[in-house]
C-alpha cells in the first residue's frame, strides 16, 4: 500500500478516536467554542486529504459533515441531540470507510446517500435565536481581524522573521488583543535603534501593556511552547518492532543469567565488576523495553463516553461516565484483551443497571446516573472497576432465572451464598434483563466477558446491593510477557505454574507418602483443613510415569472459585519466567500454556491451569445443570454441606459454623496481635486481619450498648480464631475454644433467641446455636471489616 | 535451470530440501520432550532464546528408531508456521542440481513417504529425494498422542 495512503489511515484513525470523545464532550458544552474548533479541524483535514488521494465518496460525506461543522461553528445553528447524532453516525461511517481502505484500498461501494442527505436536511434547519447568532457573528469578526492585522503591518511582520523569538511575543500580544500591531512594529524600530530592552519591556515602557498582561502571554507562550516540543519528542513505531525488542532483551536476560553462573566460579574482579554492570544495565533495559509496550488505559476509557452515550439514548436514560486512574499503564495485548469486556460491562451497568430517569427520581435518586470507572495498580496487577449507582443485581432473580433455565436445581439455589448466586450471571444464557434489548439482555456475553479476561490470567469479581448499584472488579496482571511462576519438577521433568492460580502448598511427610489422601469412589482427595481437595496427580494426567501416581507435594490450585490439589514430586523456586508461546502442532494440547527458557539455558513447559482442570475432569462449572458424576467434586460439595465447626463462641455457649463459610482456623500467639485504634489486627498473608471477639458481639446484642474491652492485650497463651470469608474480604472471630469438626445430621431446630443467631439445633446430642456470620458483620464492630477493605501489609 | 539443494541421510535414504528454505544445521540437538505430544514431535528446542519445535523425521515417515548411540542431528527449516526443527541421522553435501534429472516420485513407494516427497532427482549413483516441507510437517491423520 501507498505510504502515503498508510501514514493517512493511522492519522485519520486516532483523529476519529477523539473526535468520539470530543463530539460526546461537545453535547454536554455545545457553546464551546476550542471543542468545536478541534472537531471541524479533523474532519476538515480528513476531507483535505481525500481530495487528494481520490477517496470520492469519503470526500463527499466529510463534506457534508462540514458544512454542519462549520454552521455550528459559526454559531448558525446550535446542537441538538439529532445533529449531534448525525455527527457520530458520520464519525462511524468515515470509520467503515477508512477500514475498507485499509483492505481494499478503496472507500467501498455504500456512498452513505441517506446520511449525507440527513446531514444536509439538518443544515437548513431554523436558524438559531438573534442573540446566539450575533454573538457567532461577532466571533467571526474576531478571527477576520487576525489576518488582517498582519497584513496590515508588513514591517512587524518582515522583523518577525528577522527576531524569531521576540516576534513570537508580540504576536501572542497582539493574537490576545493585548496590544495593537502597530504598537509592537514601534516596540521593535525601538529595537533596531538601539533599544537592549526585551520586546516586552518596551511595550510596557510604551505604556500599552500593563506588566500582569505581559506576564499572562509569556505564560501562554511557555505553555504553548512546551506542548509544541511534547509532540515533537514522540515518534511512530512499528509494534513488530517492539515485539521483536522483547523477544531480543528476553534473550539478553537469560544471557545475563548464564554469564551470572559462570561468574560464581571467577576470582578476577575487574571482570565481576564488568558482569555487575551487565547485570544492571541488563535490568534497566528490560524495564525499559517493558515500558515502551505499555499503554495508559485512557485508551479504553476514552472511548466509554460514545459507547455510554449510544446506550443510554437507545434505552432512553441519562447517564454520566465518571473516570479515574486514566493513565495507568498496562501492556497492549492486555489493554487488547480486555477492550470487549470493559465495553460490555458499561453496557450492561447502563442497559442493566442505571434506572430510566422516571424511576430514579421516584427512588430518590438524580435522574442522570453515573458510570464509573476506576484504574488503578494494586501489587503487581491492574484493578479496573466499573460500577454503577443503579438497581443493583437481585440475587434471587438470578437464582430463580437460574433454576428456570436448568443451570443449577432449585435446593441448590436455596442453599447458594449470594457470592455464589451472583457468579451465576457468569453462566451462558442466564439473564437479568426482563426483556431482550438490541443492547443485551440475551445472556450470552458476561460468560465471554469471564473467559476473556480469564484468558489473560484475570479475575472477575461482582458486588452488588439492592437499590444502590452494582460494582464489577477486573483484575489483570499488568504483563503477560513476564510472570512470576512456580518451578515444579514432576518424573525428573521441569514444569512452571503461573503464580497467578497458586493458593498455597502442602507437603506430605516424606516418611509417610500417601498419608493423608484418601479415596472417594475412587477418585483421590486430601483432607485440607476439614474440607476435601479432589487431588490431581501431575504424572498422571501428561502420563509420565508407567507405574502408579506418585508426589510428596500438593499445589493448591484455584480455578474460578473452584480448588484442587496437584501432586508433584518437588517444589523449586519461584522465578520471573518469559513466556513463549507454543508451536502450532503443540498449540492444541491444552494443558500447556506455553514454554520457558531456565536460567540454565533449560526449557521448561509452563502449565495452563484452567486446561489441567479441565482435562482431568474438574468441571469448573456445569452450565447444562448436569453435576458432575465420577468427579470427586460432587462428593466434596456433599460433604461439605453436612460439616459444622463446633466451638466454645463466649461463656461455655456452645456453637457451629458451617463449615465451607471458613477460610481457615488458626490458633494465633497472642504475642503477634496488635492494636489498631481499639481494635485488635493480626498481620495474616500479607493483609491487617481485623479481629473480632465473639463474645463481645454477642453481649452488645443483649445489653444494647457496646461491652468495655476489657480483656488483656496482648492476650496471655494463644487464641482460637475462625477466619472466615465475606464479600471477598477476611476477618477473623475469636472464640474461647475449637472443639470438634462434626457432620450435621440433625433435623431438630428451634429458633434463636438472641441476634447473632440463625436457630439453635440438636448437634452431637447437645443443643447448639448456629452462629449467623453475616449477622456479626452487622454488628457495631462491623466497622472493622468496612474500613480493612483495602488495606495490604506494604511487603518489605 | 540448476537448484541448490542441502541434503541428508535417514538410514540409506539421501534428502534434500531447497538450500533457500534451511536457516540452520545442528550438529547437537538438546531436546526437552513435551509430554501428551504427536508421536512425531520429538520436543522443543532452545534456539537461540526461540523455541522450535523439532519433529523426528525416522517418526514421521515411519522408519525404524533411531539407536541411542547415533545421536541426531538438527536441521532448522523455514517453513509459514516458522522455524521447525527436522531430525535427521547425518548431514549431506549442498549440491547444485539440474531439474532435468527429475523426475515424479515412483508408484511403488510406500504411501507416509509418498506424502511428504515431491519426487526424486537421478543423482550419479544415488537418488535425492526431494521432501515437501509443508506436507511433512502437517501431522493432521497421524495417529496422536504417544501412548
Amino acid at each position: 500500500m501507498d505510504d502515503l495512503i498508510k501514514e493517512f489511515l493511522v492519522e485519520s484513525n486516532e483523529n476519529l478516536d477523539r473526535l468520539d470523545t470530543e463530539l460526546v464532550k461537545l453535547e454536554g458544552t455545545p457553546d464551546s467554542r476550542e471543542l468545536l474548533a478541534s472537531i471541524f479541524r479533523t474532519i476538515h483535514s480528513i476531507k483535505g486529504a481525500c481530495g487528494f488521494l481520490g477517496f470520492q465518496k469519503l470526500e463527499t460525506l466529510t463534506h457534508a459533515g462540514e458544512n454542519l461543522l462549520s454552521k455550528l461553528r459559526d454559531g448558525k445553528l446550535v446542537l441538538t441531540p439529532e445533529i449531534g447524532s448525525a455527527l457520530l453516525s458520520m464519525v462511524d461511517a468515515i470509520r467503515e470507510m477508512l477500514a475498507a481502505i485499509n483492505v481494499t484500498e478503496h472507500d467501498g461501494e455504500d456512498a452513505r446517500v441517506g446520511l449525507i442527505d440527513q446531514l444536509k436536511k439538518l443544515l437548513e434547519q431554523e436558524p438559531v435565536s438573534v442573540a446566539t447568532s450575533r454573538r457567532a457573528m461577532a466571533r467571526e469578526n474576531c478571527e477576520e481581524s487576525k489576518p488582517e492585522s498582519k497584513v496590515a503591518t508588513p514591517a512587524a511582520a518582515g522583523r518577525t522573521k528577522k527576531t524569531p523569538h521576540v516576534g513570537k511575543l508580540g504576536g501572542t500580544l497582539v493574537e490576545q488583543r493585548r496590544v495593537k500591531p502597530e504598537d509592537v512594529a514601534r516596540a521593535l524600530e525601538a529595537q533596531e535603534g538601539g533599544d537592549t530592552r526585551p520586546i516586552g519591556a518596551i511595550l510596557v515602557g510604551l505604556g500599552v501593556l500593563k506588566s500582569d498582561e505581559l506576564a499572562e502571554a509569556l505564560r501562554l507562550m511557555e505553555e504553548r511552547r512546551s506542548k509544541a516540543t511534547s509532540q515533537d519528542s514522540t515518534i511512530r513505531v512499528q509494534v513488530t518492532l517492539l515485539d521483536r525488542l522483547m523477544n531480543l532483551v528476553g534473550e539478553l536476560v537469560l544471557a545475563r543469567n548464564q554469564v551470572l553462573q559462570y561468574a560464581a566460579q571467577q576470582k578476577d574482579n575487574a571482570f565481576l565488576g564488568t558482569i555487575q554492570q551487565l547485570n544492571l544495565v541488563t535490568s534497566e533495559l528490560r524495564e525499559g523495553v517493558m515500558k515502551t509496550r505499555m499503554q495508559p488505559i485512557s485508551r479504553l476509557f476514552d472511548k466509554v463516553p460514545r459507547v455510554a452515550r449510544d446506550v443510554s439514548v437507545g434505552c432512553g436514560k441519562q447517564v454520566h461516565v465518571d473516570t479515574e486512574g486514566k493513565d495507568t499503564e498496562l501492556d497492549r495485548t492486555l489493554l487488547e484483551a480486555i477492550n470487549a469486556p470493559l465495553t460490555h460491562l458499561v453496557r450492561n451497568a447502563i442497559d442493566h443497571g442505571i434506572e430510566t430517569p422516571d424511576s430514579r427520581v421516584r427512588a430518590g435518586k438524580p435522574p442522570e446516573g453515573v458510570v464509573r470507572l476506576r484504574a488503578s495498580h494494586e501489587g503487581g496487577q491492574v484493578l479496573i472497576e466499573i460500577s454503577d449507582d443503579g438497581a443493583g443485581i437481585d440475587v434471587e432473580k438470578i437464582k430463580s432465572k437460574a433454576v428456570e433455565k436448568g443451570a443449577i436445581g432449585a435446593d441448590q439455589a436455596a442453599r447458594m451464598s449470594s457470592t455464589e448466586a451472583l457468579n451465576l450471571i457468569f453462566l451462558p444464557g442466564v439473564s437479568t434483563a426482563e426483556k431482550v434489548t438490541n443492547v443485551s439482555g440475551r445472556g450470552v456475553g458476561m460468560d465471554v466477558v469471564k473467559t476473556n479476561i480469564e484468558h489473560v490470567g484475570g479475575s472477575v469479581e461482582i458486588q452488588t446491593k439492592l437499590g444502590e448499584g452494582s460494582t464489577f472488579k477486573i483484575k489483570v496482571p499488568l504483563t503477560l510477557a513476564i510472570v512470576p511462576a512456580l518451578v515444579v519438577r514432576s518424573v525428573g521433568r521441569r514444569f512452571a505454574i503461573p503464580q497467578m492460580n497458586l493458593v498455597e502448598l502442602v507437603r506430605l511427610d516424606a516418611g509417610q507418602s500417601g498419608s493423608g489422601i484418601e479415596l472417594v469412589h475412587g477418585a483421590p482427595v486430601y483432607r485440607l483443613r476439614g474440607r476435601l481437595l479432589p487431588l490431581v496427580y501431575l504424572d498422571r494426567e501428561l502420563k509420565l510415569r508407567e507405574e502408579e501416581p506418585n508426589g510428596q507435594n500438593i499445589l493448591v490450585l484455584q480455578v474460578d472459585s473452584r480448588r484442587f490439589g496437584l501432586v508433584v514430586d518437588e517444589v523449586h523456586d519461584t522465578e520471573e519466567i518469559v513466556v513463549k508461546p507454543l508451536g502450532k502442532h503443540l498449540k492444541g494440547i491444552r494443558v500447556y500454556a506455553g514454554a520457558t527458557i531456565m536460567g540454565d539455558g533449560q526449557l521448561a513447559l509452563i502449565l495452563d491451569v484452567p486446561g489441567l482442570a479441565e482435562s482431568a475432569g474438574i468441571k469448573t462449572e456445569s452450565p447444562d445443570g448436569q453435576t458432575i458424576k465420577a468427579s470427586a467434586l460432587n462428593t466434596k460439595d456433599t460433604v461439605e454441606k453436612q460439616k459444622l465447626v463446633l466451638f466454645d463462641g463466649a461463656n461455655g455457649s456452645r456453637m457451629a459454623i458451617p463449615l465451607n463459610a471458613l477460610a481457615r482456623l488458626e490458633k494465633l500467639a497472642g504475642s503477634d496481635v496488635e492494636r489498631s485504634g481499639n481494635e485488635w489486627v493480626v498481620q495474616y498473608r500479607g493483609q491487617i486481619l481485623p479481629l473480632i471477639h465473639l463474645s463481645r458481639v454477642l453481649e452488645v446484642r443483649r445489653d444494647g450498648g457496646l461491652a468495655p474491652n476489657d480483656t488483656p492485650f496482648p492476650p496471655p497463651g494463644s487464641i482460637d480464631v475462625l477466619v472466615i470469608q465475606e464479600n471477598g474480604r477476611l476477618f477473623g472471630l475469636i472464640v474461647n475454644t475449637i472443639i470438634d469438626i462434626v457432620e450435621d445430621t440433625t433435623e431438630v431446630r428451634i429458633p434463636a433467641t438472641r441476634a447473632g443467631v440463625l436457630y439453635s439445633a440438636v448437634i452431637g446430642e447437645r443443643v447448639t446455636e448456629m452462629l449467623d456470620v453475616s449477622g456479626i458483620l452487622q454488628a457495631p464492630e462491623q466497622g472493622v471489616v468496612e474500613r480493612s477493605k483495602a488495606m495490604a501489609v506494604v511487603p518489605v | 535451470m540448476t537448484k541448490q539443494f542441502s541434503t541428508f541421510y535417514l538410514q540409506h535414504l539421501m534428502f534434500g530440501v531447497e538450500s533457500q528454505n534451511i536457516q540452520e544445521v545442528l550438529r547437537t540437538v538438546e531436546l526437552t520432550e513435551v509430554p501428551l505430544a504427536p508421536k512425531a514431535i520429538a520436543g522443543l528446542m532452545n534456539l537461540r532464546g526461540q523455541i522450535v519445535s523439532a519433529l523426528d523425521l525416522r517418526q514421521r515417515l515411519e522408519l525404524n528408531d533411531r539407536q541411542k548411540a547415533h545421536p541426531p542431528t538438527g536441521v532448522v527449516i523455514r517453513t509459514v508456521d516458522g522455524l521447525m526443527g527436522l531430525l535427521v541421522d547425518g548431514i549431506g553435501d549442498v549440491m547444485d542440481v539440474d531439474e532435468s534429472t527429475f523426475e515424479e516420485s515412483p508408484e511403488t513407494l510406500a504411501p507416509q513417504m509418498r506424502s511428504v516427497i515431491v519426487g526424486v532427482h537421478k543423482l550419479k549413483g544415488n537418488l535425492m529425494h526431494v521432501l515437501d516441507t509443508s506436507s511433512v510437517c502437517d501431522l493432521k491423520g497421524l495417529q496422536d498422542a504417544k501412548a
